[in-house]
């Protein structure tokens, strides 16, 4: 390789000039801005767990949409035996109906377009 | 091998920069179109398919036409052709890359396109194209490549080459029969549903790539040091010539059964096509130009005396271009679409912007083109020198 | 430092990039569906939903499209006001263009240019299937054929294969066109097809079809499953003339109308 020292140093200083959020966060203990998505609902429970939506509620969701779409199956029987209807504007955002300040806020965080709301759409509420 | 594009000469600079420009004026049209939709074409509810689609049909044809040069030099090992076998694999190159363009900018959801491989469908025609023209870029881009770096170290191909070689003639074939069945085996298109498809497809192929490389070989004669050759040019020349003569003969056939059966639901569709239904003839003069022009080419190819002359040969190859672009494209793809199956008449025009999108397209074509025969021909020149 | 030919990092690179393919193309085309025999030939699988509709009976030439508004409202299908971009689940054509083949100069006055709705036949052996590259036109074992707008890729081969013009292809963004938005039912995003669905989300309720709802007293639109011989629609198919559009062509429609 023909100038390998000059690579090699400007290949370090790049990926540490890419890699300073993470090192600012772990140093400052604290991150500089963490999104508080709001939950505006007189339900108790999701569908899952708490920690499970917030981990998986993409797999569901897509879950859900093959089921209802391709296999015509509407019911979901969560892990606890309750059954739900699967849509997302009647289900879903029945309860999470505050688009804005719950799905909204942590996408646009992590730069996550999403295209559901180009065809599913919600009636306004205050 | 690929520095050689990176120097050369102004006028080569000066090429670049307006296919360049070219281009950057067809991708702003197309951010437009995505932010529209394919309304901003003049595409509707009953024409479906357009100027797009148009121009994929006939550049498949270019691509699969390389076979006609390379089939004669490494089969029945006619030395003549060896110049310009480079030059038919890389035409084919361009050419498929453009009809993957043409795809691409004509689906109405791009960014979903690996649906077609997250999702196959095997009883899709589309789904076997995709795979045949996939196939066939990758062969011409390995070919071409390693043959002319080869030639440029003065070395044999290696010999595993060979069998690939082979297997891209037929593979040729297939990506032109294949983008017949996406038509022919449509039952809801009277238009389209024939067995000859397939073959006027291969004829009128035959006749427009290698009239297109005549015409490239005369234009890279003119600019740099690089003959094809007398012999082989006059040998591309009869090809072209046979190629145009089987075309029309197809059509004509296709003519006799259409207007001697009287089926109605097919005769309507070519009466639209060459006289006009109900006063809608916006395809008319069209048909007839590509009519005009395939005779005019017919007699300056057959004539021997004109087909050797270098000008009257580049006539009739610009002809044989014109003529089968009409024939091929708009004339093939929109009579399909008028009448509708409800018998209702929606005329179809391109717009501003689908022209320029489609020029764009045309300019990422020329512009890999001419990337690729300046290093073939830098190699070439070297080698000769 | 290891000594690495440029051809020799090339060659490891080219076997990684395959390792790294061979997998999920060996999962892809492993999971290939095959071309169903018994969907082609229309076999009893226990559900067959299918539909009538009686010329004569229907009201259009009087002006009534209570069936099209119902079925348009509900699916949010826009009204451009021009041809080009029309968007269309179910309309009314004169009868020739729905059975140009039964067209003679001598046609009955009642059926002469006499108003005819058409929609997605749900054809038994659909063309539209047959030529879709992802699968996001599909049979159901019930056999409505089913778009799936999230699949679609928008290249609209679909709409070069149906011989009845029956699917829509939204050429621009349709929401300003949709006079008011049905929030229970999706829109659709440009760049996708669509077509009458048979109210699928309507029977997966229990109710019936939207058309044949908006029309129930007049007894025009008769909605039913075929394969059970006790079912109204196959009793006046039993006892009246009936049509298919274009049975020539072996799609085998499902929507059959009768002309007493």
């Amino acid at each position: 390789m023909y100038d390998a020292d000059k690579i090699i140093t400007g290949l370090i200083i790049f990926l540490c000039l890419i890699t300073f959020p993470i090192y600012y966060n772990i140093a400052t203990g604290k991150a500089a801005y963490r999104p508080e998505p709001k939950i505006v609902t007189e339900e108790k429970q999701c569908v899952e767990s708490k920690g499970y939506m917030r981990a998986k509620h993409m797999d569901l969701l897509e879950e859900w949409r093959e089921s209802v779409v391709r296999e015509g199956k509407r019911v979901y029987v969560a892990s606890d035996g309750k059954q739900y209807t699967m849509s997302l504007v009647d289900t879903c955002m029945r309860c999470h109906w505050n688009k804005a300040e719950f799905c909204d806020l942590c996408h646009n965080y992590v730069g996550i377009r999403l295209n559901c709301w180009s065809c599913h759409t919600l009636p306004k509420r205050d | 091998m690929f520095e050689r594009a990176l120097v050369g000469s102004r006028k080569y600079w000066g090429l670049i920069v307006v296919l360049l420009a070219i281009i950057g004026v067809g991708f702003i049209c197309y951010l437009k179109q995505l932010d529209y939709g394919l309304g901003i074409t003049g595409m509707s509810r009953d024409v479906a398919w357009g100027l797009y689609i148009a121009n994929f049909t006939f550049l498949v044809g270019v691509a699969a036409s390389a076979v006609m040069v390379v089939l004669p030099y490494y089969l029945h090992n006619y030395k003549q052709f060896g110049k310009i076998t480079i030059l038919g694999e890389f035409l084919a190159v361009a050419a498929v890359l453009m009809t993957m363009l043409f795809i691409l900018v004509d689906l109405g959801q791009p960014a979903r396109v690996f649906n077609m491989i997250l999702h196959p469908s095997l009883r899709s025609v589309m789904f076997w194209d995709m795979v045949v023209l996939g196939g066939y870029l990758l062969l011409n881009i390995v070919i071409g490549w390693l043959t002319l770096d080869a030639e440029r170290k003065g070395e044999k191909p290696s010999a595993w080459l060979k069998p690939v070689i082979f297997l891209s003639m037929p593979w040729a074939i297939s990506i032109h029969t294949v983008t017949a069945m996406l038509y022919c085996g449509l039952a809801a298109r009277p238009f389209w549903l024939t067995a000859l498809l397939a073959p006027r497809f291969l004829a009128s192929a035959f006749a427009s790539g290698p009239a297109l490389l005549i015409l490239f070989c005369l234009i890279i004669k003119r600019f740099t040091k690089f003959d094809a050759g007398k012999e082989a040019i006059e040998k591309v020349a009869q090809i072209v010539a046979y190629a145009v003569t089987t075309s029309v003969f197809f059509l004509l056939l296709e003519f006799f059964t259409v207007y001697y059966g009287q089926l109605p639901k097919h005769m309507i569709h070519f009466h639209y096509l060459l006289f006009g239904v109900e006063g809608y003839t916006g395809l008319v003069p069209w048909m007839w130009a590509s009519l005009v022009l395939a005779c005019l080419s017919l007699y300056l190819l057959i004539n021997p005396g004109t087909r050797r002359r270098e000008d009257f040969l580049a006539a009739a190859c610009a002809a044989v271009f014109a003529s089968i672009w009409i024939d091929k494209g708009l004339g093939l793809i929109v009579p399909g679409f008028i009448p509708s199956p409800l018998g209702e008449i929606l005329e179809y025009a391109p717009t501003v912007p689908e022209i320029l999108i489609t020029l764009g397209v045309w300019g990422v074509g020329f512009l890999v083109l001419t990337v690729l025969y300046k290093i073939a021909v830098s190699v070439k020149e070297e080698t000769a020198a | 430092m290891m000594k690495v030919s440029r051809r020799g990092f090339l060659k490891a690179t080219g076997l990684v990039v395959i390792g790294l393919v061979a997998k999920p193309l060996f999962d892809t085309l492993s999971r290939l569906e095959l071309p169903q025999l018994s969907a082609r030939l229309g076999t009893l699988t226990g559900k067959r939903l299918a539909m009538v509709i009686n010329l004569k009976a229907c009201l259009a030439k009087d002006g009534c499209s209570d069936c099209i508004e119902a079925c348009h409202r509900i699916h949010n299908v826009p009204d451009f006001g021009n041809p080009k971009d029309e968007i269309k689940w179910l309309r009314t054509v004169p009868y020739e263009d729905a059975f140009p083949e039964l067209k003679h100069e001598f046609i009955a006055k009642g059926l002469k240019g006499l108003p005819t709705l058409v929609l997605c036949n749900h054809c038994a052996n659909p063309p539209c299937v047959q030529v879709c590259p992802t699968g996001a036109t599909w049979k159901r074992e019930d056999g409505i054929v089913m778009q799936d707008y999230h699949r679609c890729i928008g290249c609209r081969y679909c709409i070069a294969a149906c011989p009845y013009g029956s699917r829509s292809f939204n050429w621009r963004d349709p929401v300003p066109f949709i006079k008011e938005i049905n929030f229970g039912f999706p829109i659709r995003t440009r760049g996708v097809v669509e077509k009458c669905n048979f109210c699928e989300e309507r029977l997966a309720k229990g109710l019936p079809p939207a058309c044949v709802e908006a029309c129930w007293e007049k007894k025009v639109l008769i909605f039913g499953n075929l394969e059970d011989p006790n079912s109204n629609i196959r009793e006046i198919l039993h006892l009246h003339y009936s049509l298919q559009r274009k049975p020539y062509l072996g799609t085998n429609p499902q929507v059959y109308y009768i002309i007493t």
